[in-house]
């Protein structure tokens, strides 16, 4: 037994797979002592990007610090820049004939826009330049408030703010060279993970819904392998009639394969009553069959070896025998059989609630309810919100990929022939 | 044929048998147990608003009779029964009065077409690789394991999330969803030809995607697990050639393998639910999610009913298989 484990824990892919495991697990354990707010409570609107939020109206009333950066001018025009303006240097260097090929409008050609035009704008030729009809004075007078605009590295200009209560308002003004420390702001917040269509903060929804996903694997898991010992044990080595008879239930539930089993049994549940538990159950009760199945053919393989006829000689229960004679050399396979289970009790919930057959929507998130929202609210299309359910799909994978890899490392512990 | 091998088959048809009524029972049962009346949504839908009780009444009659819900749950069963075996179905409770087998026909060759090819593709090249992993070892098997076993990980609706994603939605290189531009009529046009094969790459390949990584780890353990059999070394000791000794190994660890295509073939109608729910692809099964979702009995029946008889075949041609191709089986079954 002991060196059983020191094998195991010296499987690279076994410890690779644990590795990844328990860091989820730990995650889902320690994060809720961090970020203590409730993962289903609504902080926006609809789906916001990843990143940092900030109050405006907080930030007004932080302290302010004095900064001078060398880059502020030019990453303040590349956001604020007007549209007009950038199509009036596009039409400037064009007339002016410059290579035009990788220019456009949009915000990270700014830097090169203006590049060109100091490159390119000359005081006493404008004075001179003439334009259809009468707008070249305006024409003129345009160019040249526009090169000021974008020559003059830090602009005099002052926003001003005023507040008041409709009956005395106080002005205080804002200077472009202005700062506040964001920790300072009285309300800003991260969102890693942005949020979901509800507002929800994705990352603090992720975790609890992993956290879920894991009891599900875990309750369907332990219910499927449970079963399937318990079938394939008396099937075995019972043998006859029962066997006949339990072989036959495990041929029904062959022939309705699980996952349409799954969705009729889940549909007669109904809405009301699903929840996490009666999920995993059902789950759990449908997937069964794969192990009792090969559990069996083990068993058939052990009944008839010395040590267990001899154990039947000598008058041991039917209960003694399976628990001492039959089990040891069965329990590898059992533990590889249960992790299978558990990953594929996770994956059987998302299938479902992408269906939209997932547990009771309302109480807590699970993997797959996430992926039906994403689906729902046009994550994938229209708002092309990868953050909505990218991470879950990589969740869900990682998880998988987790326990599968524990499960080659395990095989080639017990399964020698597999080592390389 | 011999007389072992008689009973062995006589024992399997008697089993087929029973298994096919008790699937029967069940098709038939379990959707009936499903919530919601689905004769009331379809009166609230065709009657006028102004009818009074009695007219409403008039037509739940109407519409129970016609689908002959008026009798009992064995009585149901029967005419279930005597439909699955006219080949009809009844008549569908969400399309009235669209036959079961109309709809069911507009959808399942949409399912083949999408399934067949994919699961072959991916089963073929899958074996390749496992093989190839399992035979070369070093590099191959070191860094192409784990990828596959990755690539095996990623959910079905997940790679089909991301291809849809990646190439529909941002590259533009396919259409989002459908099987053929929906402005158009099936037709044998050029365009309407391209346009089915326009919609049908992605849902092909997030099917082969995913069933490459399964089936090469699965043939690459099998493979490993044959080349280190006793009679791999022995036929090294006779100095018998390695292609030749390859060749046979090979074929031993197909057998496993061959289970599952046999397998994942008879389920595809079940399989096809999220790849085509995702890509709202016209197959059996969006018709079976959408039945499922309008509590549309006689649809729901009939689906499940070809997927309990596709995969019992499938069963059954295995069972028949194995006893002639391994001798293993063949000296366990029929003494």
């Amino acid at each position: 037994m002991k060196s059983t484990l020191r094998n195991i824990f010296h499987s690279p892919r076994f410890m690779v797979g644990f590795i990844i495991f328990m860091v989820m697990v730990l995650t889902v354990l320690i994060y809720p002592y961090f970020i203590t707010r409730d993962p289903l409570v609504s902080l926006g609107k609809g789906f916001l990007e990843p990143g940092t939020y900030f109050s405006i109206y907080d930030a007004n009333n932080a302290s302010t610090y004095r900064m001078e950066l060398p880059e502020a001018t030019m990453n303040r025009l590349e956001t604020s820049l007007p549209l007009a303006d950038r199509q009036l240097i596009l039409d400037f260097l064009k007339a002016k004939g410059a290579d035009l090929s990788d220019l456009d409008t949009s915000n990270d050609k700014v830097g090169e826009l203006i590049e060109a035009w100091t490159a390119n704008y000359d005081e006493a030729d404008v004075k001179a330049s003439k334009y259809e009809g009468f707008t070249t004075q305006a024409k003129r007078r345009a160019l040249a408030r526009l090169n000021t605009k974008l020559s003059s590295s830090a602009s005099s200009d002052v926003m001003t703010i005023t507040r008041g209560d409709g009956e005395e308002a106080t002005t205080s003004s804002i200077s472009d060279t202005d700062y506040a420390r964001v920790d300072q702001v009285a309300n800003a917040i991260t969102l890693p993970l942005g949020t979901d269509n509800f507002g929800r903060d994705t990352l603090t929804e992720l975790v609890k819904a992993t956290g879920v996903s894991l009891i599900i694997g875990l309750i369907a898991g332990s219910i499927a392998t449970l079963l399937g010992l318990l079938v394939g044990l008396l099937a075995g080595y019972i043998g006859g009639i029962v066997d006949d008879i339990l072989m036959f239930i495990a041929n029904i539930f062959t022939v309705i394969p699980g996952f349409v089993l799954l969705i009729l049994i889940y549909y007669s549940v109904g809405q009301e009553s699903r929840g996490v538990v009666t999920c995993a159950v059902v789950i759990g009760l449908t997937s069964w069959v794969w192990t009792a199945r090969s559990v069996r053919s083990q068993v058939i393989s052990l009944r008839n070896r010395d040590h267990v006829n001899l154990s039947k000689l000598s008058g041991h229960s039917l209960f003694r025998i399976v628990t001492t004679d039959i089990l040891p050399y069965i329990a590898s396979y059992v533990v590889m059989a249960f992790i299978l289970q558990v990953s594929s009790g996770i994956l059987a919930e998302a299938q479902l609630s992408l269906l939209g057959l997932g547990p009771k929507t309302t109480d807590v998130p699970t993997l797959g309810l996430m992926m039906n929202w994403a689906k729902l609210f046009g994550a994938y299309t229209s708002s092309n919100a990868w953050w909505a359910y990218f991470p879950v799909i990589l969740v869900i994978a990682l998880t998988s990929f987790s326990l599968n890899l524990m499960n080659t490392g395990l095989d080639q512990v017990f399964n020698p022939t597999l080592r390389d | 044929m011999t007389k072992g091998m008689r009973k062995y088959f006589k024992k399997k048809i008697f089993w087929f048998i029973i298994t096919f009524i008790a699937a029967l029972i069940l098709n038939f049962l379990l959707p009936r147990l499903m919530p919601g009346d689905p004769v009331n949504a379809i009166v609230g839908k065709s009657i006028s608003p102004g009818a009074t009780q009695e007219q409403v009444q008039e037509q739940i009659a109407f519409y129970k009779h016609q689908f002959g819900l008026d009798k009992n749950l064995v009585g149901q069963f029967f005419d279930f029964v005597k439909n699955a075996f006219n080949g009809t179905f009844g008549v569908s409770y969400s399309q009235y009065p669209r036959l079961v087998s109309d709809i069911i026909g507009s959808g399942i060759w949409w399912t083949i077409a999408l399934q067949l090819p994919a699961i072959l593709v991916g089963w073929i090249l899958g074996n390749l690789l496992g093989a190839v992993a399992a035979y070369k070892r070093g590099i191959w098997d070191k860094v192409l394991m784990p990828v596959s076993l990755f690539f095996s990980a990623i959910p079905a609706f997940g790679a089909a999330v991301i291809l849809l994603v990646v190439f529909a939605v941002n590259l533009g290189w396919a259409p989002v969803n459908g099987a053929y531009d929906p402005g158009m009529i099936p037709n044998f046009s050029w365009s309407f030809i391209a346009s089915v094969i326009a919609h049908y790459q992605l849902p092909f390949w997030s099917i082969v995607l995913i069933s490459i990584g399964g089936q090469a780890v699965g043939m690459r353990s099998m493979s490993i697990y044959e080349l280190n059999a006793d009679y791999v070394k022995y036929s090294r000791f006779l100095g018998i050639k390695d292609t030749k000794i390859v060749r046979y190994v090979f074929r031993n660890a197909m057998l496993p393998q061959v289970t599952g295509l046999a397998m994942s073939i008879g389920s595809m109608v079940g399989g096809a639910l999220v790849a085509e729910t995702i890509f709202s692809y016209p197959g059996l099964g969006m018709t079976m999610y959408s039945a499922i979702t309008q509590s549309d009995y006689p649809v729901i029946s009939a689906t499940t009913l070809i997927i309990t008889i596709m995969v019992l075949l499938a069963s059954f041609a295995l069972d028949i298989i194995y006893a002639f191709i391994d001798p293993r089986v063949k000296a366990a079954q029929f003494d």
